[in-house]
């Protein structure tokens, strides 16, 4: 086991490499030359040229990556200025350090995340358990139903369609913004309040019928008849034989979903203006300044990649067939 | 490219292997027309496929085309506001105009169906095969097959696939972006249908049926495809039919954040996107486009779970 946590934890290095190289080598490829941007309109073959200087522009491709990944562990220097570990580099916009800019950034996209994820996991695992509990009904067929129209509904047309309803017309809600937790708990909650459930619709119609398709497939398995004929009481049936095996691929789905999201809600964030990772990633990515999209999508990576390992880490426990099988 | 295959055809097109579904194609056709919900989202697909293959025409009819633009219908005065109200929905005008420039919404939605659904279905297809074949050859070999194939989808799922397609597709000259669009959405689309496909493909490979199989002689491509393959139906129906439309949605998405298809060229998410800045005065600008999408990916989220449950049952009888 130890060997095997090991092996995972070596490819996950790995693989942020990989992710780093990658983007690195696609952006230096394919992206305008950051000394012109820095430099602007007033700009001399000098200054350019010193600039180059300045950021390692000159140097061989592959020493430019290395000095990078340097700096995040060791710092490094431009220059004069001396930037401290981790180091991402400087904006090109606005000449903040990104390492800041992400510090500065990332509260807001977890706050997103969270709560979303509680509500969709919340909604989504209890409504899809009592729909198969109570498959045929009334419940069944609306819960269902309504789990059809939630996945259907882009997040930006329902984003667009409660602000419109909500703030414009009803005004019952605050248009959404950053509010910090300690200011005012009930501006905070109000304001993320849309975010939240805009973002947690669609995971939470989809949980909800992906739970309620496995708990059935359970249901109609043969150890479920077993237990049921060996007369173990209903309740303990579902926890333990109906229950379990069908939230194994939940909870798959539902660790690569949330990791997905810690690295920015994009659209959530740019439809309601909130300042975080998502967003941005959209404003660095439109105005091509490479150290910051550079950085989120590395940090989104690595959330990722994490999320991947204690998934399959958690996969192994909670599913006994995979456990046979890998030992 | 405006011959697309319909919904029906890229489910069967999917999970069927050599051995022939329990549930014929004919019996899913006949079941779905005599339900009324069903039977009313076919119709309204018909209706959007039917747009997107006849645009030309159907805008000859109505008599703008899409970027035809309408100074008479807006209202200067007021910033470019239509006139009238809803929109400016009158006789000419179907659907309203676009505030400020006054260009017809219904030849501009019939437009955006094209590129639509020609973009989800092609990518759909390419994620589908992608992904159930690495995902099936991960799963059955293990070994450094499944070594290969699962750092390849965790090197590709580390990503972050919106960033990352934002990126690259902002970075890249606009050749034909609808081709881009359908490549990098599979490349990124495949590995979460593979993944699962994996997952259940090691857990079938160890029951008593595999085995039975096994031992009566069965060689790798008959356990493959006889025994593996028709258990991992339901769960490739249902991955792909959630698919369509996500495909759908992703399309929008990327052009509701600027990097899909460039302007002019007519998308649902684009019009989206420039509705936001109107949503408070001229709200029918977002309904409308909003509107079609929900219900195109609504139509195929039911037709999809119909014909899911159908072939359940076949599976049951």
């Amino acid at each position: 086991m130890t060997r095997y946590v090991l092996g995972r934890l070596g490819s996950v290095v790995l693989i942020l490499l990989a992710v780093c190289l990658f983007t690195y080598l696609i952006f230096f490829k394919l992206s305008p030359d950051p000394a012109v941007m820095i430099c602007g309109k007033t700009c001399t073959p000098d200054r350019i040229n010193s600039i180059r200087d300045v950021l390692g522009l000159n140097q061989p491709i592959l020493t430019q990556f290395w000095e990078f990944l340097r700096g995040i562990f060791a710092g490094r220097q431009y220059g004069s200025v001396h930037c401290p570990a981790p180091c991402l580099g400087y904006s090109f916009q606005t000449n903040e350090s990104v390492w800041s800019m992400i510090t500065a950034r990332l509260p807001v996209s977890i706050t997103v995340a969270v709560g979303a994820a509680v509500l969709w996991l919340l909604a989504g695992v209890i409504g899809g358990l009592v729909s198969a509990v109570k498959q045929g009904t009334w419940w069944d067929r609306t819960a269902m139903a309504l789990a059809l129209g939630g996945v259907s509904i882009p997040n930006y047309v329902l984003a667009l369609l409660l602000q419109y309803v909500l703030v414009v017309k009803l005004q019952v809600l605050p248009f959404p913004s950053a509010v910090p937790f300690a200011d005012n708990p009930v501006l905070w909650f109000e304001s993320y309040l849309m975010p939240w459930v805009v973002l947690a619709v669609g995971y939470a119609c989809l949980y909800a019928r992906l739970t309620r398709s496995n708990v059935i497939d359970t249901l109609s398995e043969n150890y479920f008849r077993t237990a049921r004929a060996k007369g173990l009481s209903g309740s303990l049936i579902m926890r333990r034989h109906a229950l379990r095996p069908a939230l194994t691929p939940i909870t798959t789905i539902f660790g690569m979903d949330f990791a997905g999201l810690l690295g920015g809600a994009l659209i959530t964030e740019t439809v309601f203006g909130l300042n975080g990772i998502g967003k941005m990633a959209a404003d660095s990515i439109a105005k091509n300044d490479q150290p910051v999209i550079m950085a989120v999508t590395l940090l989104a990576a690595f959330f990722v990649v994490i999320g991947n390992v204690v998934v399959d880490l958690l996969y192994t426990a909670l599913d006994p067939r995979v456990r046979v099988v890998s030992s | 490219m405006t011959t697309s295959p319909t919904l029906v055809e890229v489910e069967e097109a999917v999970p069927s292997g050599p051995l022939a579904p329990p549930t014929s194609g004919k019996r899913v056709v006949t079941t779905i027309t005599r339900d009324k919900g069903a039977l009313a989202c076919l119709v309204f697909l018909a209706i959007v496929v039917l747009m997107a293959v006849a645009a030309p025409l159907i805008t000859k009819l109505s008599g703008w085309g899409p970027y035809q633009f309408d100074s008479a219908a807006i209202n200067s005065d007021l910033g470019g506001v239509p006139h009238g109200s809803l929109g400016g929905i009158s006789g000419s005008h179907w659907f309203g105009v676009e505030p400020q420039n006054g260009r017809d919404l219904f030849a501009r939605i019939v437009y955006g169906a094209r590129v639509s659904i020609t973009i989800s279905l092609s990518a759909t297809l390419l994620t589908g095969i992608l992904g159930v074949v690495l995902g099936m050859l991960a799963g059955f070999y293990r070994g450094w097959v499944d070594q290969v194939i699962s750092r390849l989808m965790d090197f590709l799922m580390a990503f972050p696939a919106l960033i990352f397609m934002i990126a690259i597709l902002s970075s890249l000259p606009s050749g034909n972006r609808p081709v881009l669009l359908v490549v990098v959405i599979s490349v990124f689309g495949w590995p979460y249908l593979a993944r699962v496909i994996r997952g259940q493909t090691m857990t079938l490979a160890n029951r008593e049926f595999v085995e039975a199989a096994r031992a009566s002689g069965a060689k790798d491509t008959q356990v493959v495809f006889r025994e593996i393959l028709p258990n991992l139906r339901g769960s490739i129906v249902v991955m792909t039919t959630l698919a369509i439309p996500g495909f759908i949605g992703t399309e929008a998405g990327l052009s509701f954040l600027g990097v899909g298809v460039s302007p002019p060229t007519a998308s649902w998410g684009q019009m989206i996107a420039s509705s936001v800045s109107w949503y408070s005065v001229d709200p029918m600008f977002f309904a409308i486009p909003g509107a079609f999408l929900f219900l195109t990916v609504l139509s195929l989220t039911v037709l999809g779970d119909k014909i899911r449950t159908l072939i359940d049952q076949g599976e049951a009888a």
